[in-house]
């Protein structure tokens, strides 16, 4: 293994302090006692108190995550449905135009889709709400969802489905017995990543939201422009700490996963 | 007490298990199965043999249910298998990769199969008892597919699709992933619970030892059609063309123009030699060419002129020595290189003949196998 020289030590140190420093900067004044969030006056939590009886921002992270949970759950079910379709299917007409097409929206800018999304609501007639913002988070968080359970899908051996079906298995209990046990990390992290991605988003939100329907982004975004309040670092710090939490657990479970099989691998050769 | 011999494809009365007819299978402009007719018999144990590419594993897809032919039509016990799914057919497949389910243990990869068919539970917890003893896995039962050796592995594997008690059990390339002493113990066993379980088992693969082992039947295929369909034996003794004999085993094969009276064969193969002679049963045109074939362990070797059919002089150009034979080749004045097996019955230190030897080389008129093609 190579050792850190002074190069390596300063590219580190630049590259972390470039992702993390605002994020730093925002955790500690989290904890400032004063108003001013610029000037440090001694470690305090009030603002975390405060925040725990701001029903209007209680009310958006209910909305927030009433959205990004029906969001998760929607854009994995159809997000999975498509990537084993194209996996799965080699030959059917337009293949290569759908694989294309369901990537599309991953880099498609946020205010086109918001808008084009807007303009269908508004079309039909549905009423702006949480479920119209459950649609729209649904069609760009899908595509993330497809693109994670594909690569999964790929390194899946296809005999193992042959196998199910040879032992008469029917097409649906194949994939509930054999194809989603195995493929379930990958489905589990594009929920996940469909959860995050829903939480986050401000644009699109900002387009698809009725009165009643403000998120979380959209409330801190409007409270930030009246100037920014050590309440809302306090919130940005819950999130970041929830954030971190989840990714962690995730990473620890899928490291233990893999270090046991290993060395199950390992005594089952000696064996 | 006379033996039975089992042959039941040579009893006209005998009904096959399995019937290609005329099958074809085409994927785009590949063809992959060319025009097929072949029997399979039950009880049999039959063996697809030939290089990657030739067929075969398209051939057990289609008993499989995986293609279906392009042309023609498969029957299982005379029913036409074609618009049937896997999962409905009587036939049960052990893969190449083993495709064991890597999330269930091995007692529920073995329970799998059973559980679809909506038996009630005790019958299901003994079938899988049994074949956990049958396969000798009964203490792995309660582990997973990683937790186990690779021969564990195949034995689930074959444990799994015997479960069910197929009509009919498919093995693409069951062995391949064992190495060379597991392997060979691994092939008796298969023998072994073949005929306990009298299922009709019909194994690809391109190991030619490995067809002579365990089959009763082989077929030698070659892009897509069937070379030869006959027992180990004929096979070896009585291969049909020069493909298929060079194809099982080593040969020497001499090619030349046919002289026939009766059922010897004269067969000048090179000028200012004497003829070479063999006994045959087909018939070749006068001046016809054709290819004496000669498997190396039938032809002597000796430091003397010996009386036979037979007898060439040549200088040993090679040894190729593999401990309990070894295979000299021995070059004549012709060019011609001849390969002659001798058994190592002394030790090496005593051998009788090195490098750039003369040495005389013979075989008999009934040694040799003449072909046409």
């Amino acid at each position: 293994m190579r050792r850190l020289s002074g190069f390596n030590v300063v590219s580190l140190t630049l590259g972390f302090t470039f992702l993390y420093l605002p994020m730093v900067i925002l955790v500690i004044y989290s904890f400032n006692e004063s108003k001013l969030v610029t000037v440090w006056a001694g470690f305090s939590t009030k603002w975390y108190g405060e925040l725990m009886r701001n029903e209007a921002f209680l009310d958006a992270a209910l909305v927030t995550l009433k959205v990004a949970v029906m969001t998760s759950t929607l854009a994995t079910i159809l997000g999975t449905c498509a990537a084993y379709v194209l996996v799965r299917i080699h030959r059917f007409p337009g293949r290569t135009l759908f694989a294309g097409m369901t990537y599309a929206p991953l880099v498609m800018p946020d205010v086109i889709l918001g808008l084009s999304l807007l303009l269908l609501f508004i079309g039909i007639g549905l009423d702006r709400g949480v479920l119209t913002i459950v649609l729209a988070h649904t069609t760009f968080a899908m595509c993330y969802v497809s693109v994670v359970v594909t690569s999964r899908l790929v390194a899946f051996d296809e005999s193992l489905e042959e196998a199910a079906l040879d032992l008469g298995a029917t097409q649906w209990e194949t994939f509930r017995l054999i194809t989603l046990p195995i493929i379930a990390p990958a489905v589990i992290s594009g929920w996940l990543l469909s959860f995050t991605l829903s939480l986050d988003d401000l644009v699109i939100a900002s387009f698809t939201a009725g009165p009643s329907s403000t998120t979380l982004p959209m409330k801190i975004f409007s409270a930030v422009r009246l100037g920014v309040s050590p309440e809302i670092n306090a919130l940005s710090t819950i999130m970041i700490a929830l954030v971190t939490v989840g990714v962690i657990t995730a990473s620890l479970m899928s490291k233990s996963a893999a270090i046991r099989k290993a060395k199950d691998e390992k005594a089952a050769a000696r064996a | 007490m006379p033996q039975t011999v089992f042959a039941p494809w040579d009893d006209p009365a005998e009904k096959p298990l399995i019937q290609f007819k005329g099958v074809t299978k085409r994927f785009g402009d590949f063809t992959a199965i060319d025009n097929i007719d072949l029997d399979i018999y039950a009880r049999e144990f039959f063996a697809l043999l030939g290089p990657s590419g030739c067929g075969k594993t398209t051939l057990m897809r289609m008993l499989a249910g995986f293609e279906t032919p392009t042309e023609g039509k498969i029957l299982l016990s005379g029913q036409d298998i074609g618009p049937v799914p896997p999962n409905q057919r009587a036939v049960n497949m052990m893969f190449q990769s083993y495709a064991l389910f890597p999330h269930l243990t091995i007692w529920d990869n073995i329970a799998f199969g059973l559980r679809r068919e909506g038996r009630d539970k005790a019958a299901i917890e003994a079938r899988v008892e049994e074949m956990l003893k049958l396969t000798r896995l009964a203490k792995f039962a309660k582990r997973k597919p990683h937790q186990i050796s690779g021969g564990q592995r195949q034995r689930v594997a074959l444990a799994r699709s015997l479960a069910k008690a197929p009509k009919l059990l498919l093995l693409d390339e069951p062995l391949g992933a064992l190495d060379r002493k597991l392997r060979e113990e691994t092939q008796f066993e298969l023998m072994d619970i073949q005929e306990k379980t009298g299922t009709t088992f019909v194994i690809v693969t391109h190991d030619q030892e490995e067809a002579m082992t365990v089959a009763s039947r082989v077929a030698v295929m070659d892009e897509g059609k069937l070379m030869q369909v006959s027992t180990p034996d004929a096979i070896y003794e009585a291969p049909s063309s020069v493909y298929v004999a060079d194809f099982i085993g080593d040969v020497n094969i001499i090619e030349g123009k046919a002289h026939q009276t009766g059922t010897k064969l004269q067969i000048d193969w090179a000028e200012g030699q004497p003829a070479l002679s063999a006994t045959t049963t087909k018939n070749f045109d006068l001046g016809q060419t054709c290819y004496m074939a000669i498997r190396p362990e039938k032809i002597a070797i000796s430091a003397d002129r010996p009386s036979g059919a037979n007898v060439l002089q040549g200088e040993i150009l090679d040894i190729a020595y593999l401990g309990n034979i070894s295979t000299y080749h021995v070059k004549l004045p012709t060019g011609h290189v001849i390969k002659a097996q001798q058994a190592n019955t002394r030790r090496i230190s005593r051998r009788e003949f090195t490098w750039e030897d003369k040495v005389w080389i013979s075989w008999t008129d009934t040694a040799a196998v003449v072909l046409a093609q």
